[in-house]
């Protein structure tokens, strides 16, 4: 059995802990970093993250794209979307057909 | 001249043969893979597109209820509602096979069946917003699974469909020029050796005519002599 993860800052993502997902909040970067290679390594299948924490994050969220297990999902925090989700979608595009044809 | 240096004996070049046509086999086969790949990859991606849109559109929903409920009640009563889910969710994972790419499948069960029933809290203290809230998560929860599972696969598909094109590109514009080469210059090798033994042979053949037409000129020439002794001595006698 696998579990799921949320991570991010505290106001974004307390409101998961009521659907019964394993909520990590994290405080600064570095504690989102240490978490996620952490959680990475554990029975989580996939971990949601908040764009605000992501965005200095890449480089250590592009270490599990071309794994299986786990998905690391890009979503919105309380402050909104930086829209780093969707442009992940348009770079795995470009990255297989080599140019944005949607 | 090709760029490694190749022997350019028969064996060889049956050995280059063999591989041109392996390699140009093979080249068919994963250019086929990877146009249908790319089918795939696009339905996967443009699903992909919209599912994320709409999870993001609910997820800022679901934000706005909970901040409102944040501002309304204090961050320690909030904290204290949410602290011990009622729900629970455990997830199965299986894997689908797309053209050879294993991608995940996601099924969740959650302990509590009751959808109604997700408000880990009383209602007396809390507010009407966190409902909201809770509400609108548990509702953009089956997009969230579902996104995950799809972005998983567009992610995956990407990285193969990335590595078929290379490999492709690679037979197509390096292998197969290279070996064609290789066998181009062997076979126009193997032809110079061979012009160049039959010219050997036809100069031999002139030399050796040569020499016979010497020899007989000789015994000729020694006949006349001879016959020219044996019929003028009698003459000058």
């Amino acid at each position: 059995m696998y579990k799921i993860a949320v991570l991010g800052d505290r106001d974004s993502v307390l409101g998961f802990k009521a659907l019964g997902l394993d909520v990590f909040p994290v405080k600064n970067r570095e504690e989102g970093r240490q978490r996620l290679h952490r959680l990475a390594r554990e029975n989580y299948a996939i971990i949601y993250m908040t764009e605000q924490l992501a965005a200095g994050l890449e480089a250590d969220i592009a270490r599990y794209k071309d794994e299986v297990v786990p998905a690391v999902i890009l979503i919105p925090g309380k402050g909104g979307s930086l829209g780093i989700g969707m442009s992940n979608v348009t770079k795995s595009v470009e990255r297989a057909v080599g140019a944005d044809i949607l | 001249m090709p760029a490694t240096t190749v022997n350019p004996t028969r064996m060889e070049l049956t050995r280059l043969k063999g591989r041109l046509r392996t390699a140009i086999r093979g080249h068919k086969l994963l250019k086929d893979k990877r146009d249908e790949l790319m089918k795939q990859f696009m339905d996967v991606v443009r699903e992909n597109r919209t599912v994320r849109a709409k999870v993001e559109q609910s997820l800022m929903r679901a934000h706005a209820s909970f901040t409102v409920a944040s501002a309304l009640m204090s961050t320690k009563m909030l904290e204290q509602s949410l602290l011990y889910p009622k729900q629970s969710v455990e997830l199965d994972m299986s894997f689908q096979n797309i053209m050879s790419v294993e991608v995940p499948v996601y099924r969740f069960q959650t302990k509590n069946q009751d959808p109604g029933d997700v408000y880990p809290y009383g209602f007396a203290a809390t507010s009407g917003s966190l409902d909201d809230a809770v509400d609108a998560l548990s509702e953009v929860f089956q997009d969230m699974l579902k996104l995950a599972q799809i972005e998983k696969a567009s992610q995956l598909l990407a990285e193969e469909i990335e590595k078929t094109r290379r490999r492709v590109n690679a037979l197509e514009y390096v292998m197969i020029p290279t070996m064609e080469e290789n066998i181009k210059y062997i076979t126009m090798k193997l032809d110079e050796n061979e012009r160049a033994s039959t010219i050997r042979l036809m100069k031999v053949k002139d030399m050796l005519l040569k020499e016979a037409i010497e020899a007989k000129r000789e015994q000729e020439a020694s006949a006349i002599k001879a016959f020219e002794e044996k019929s003028g001595a009698p003459d000058e006698g």
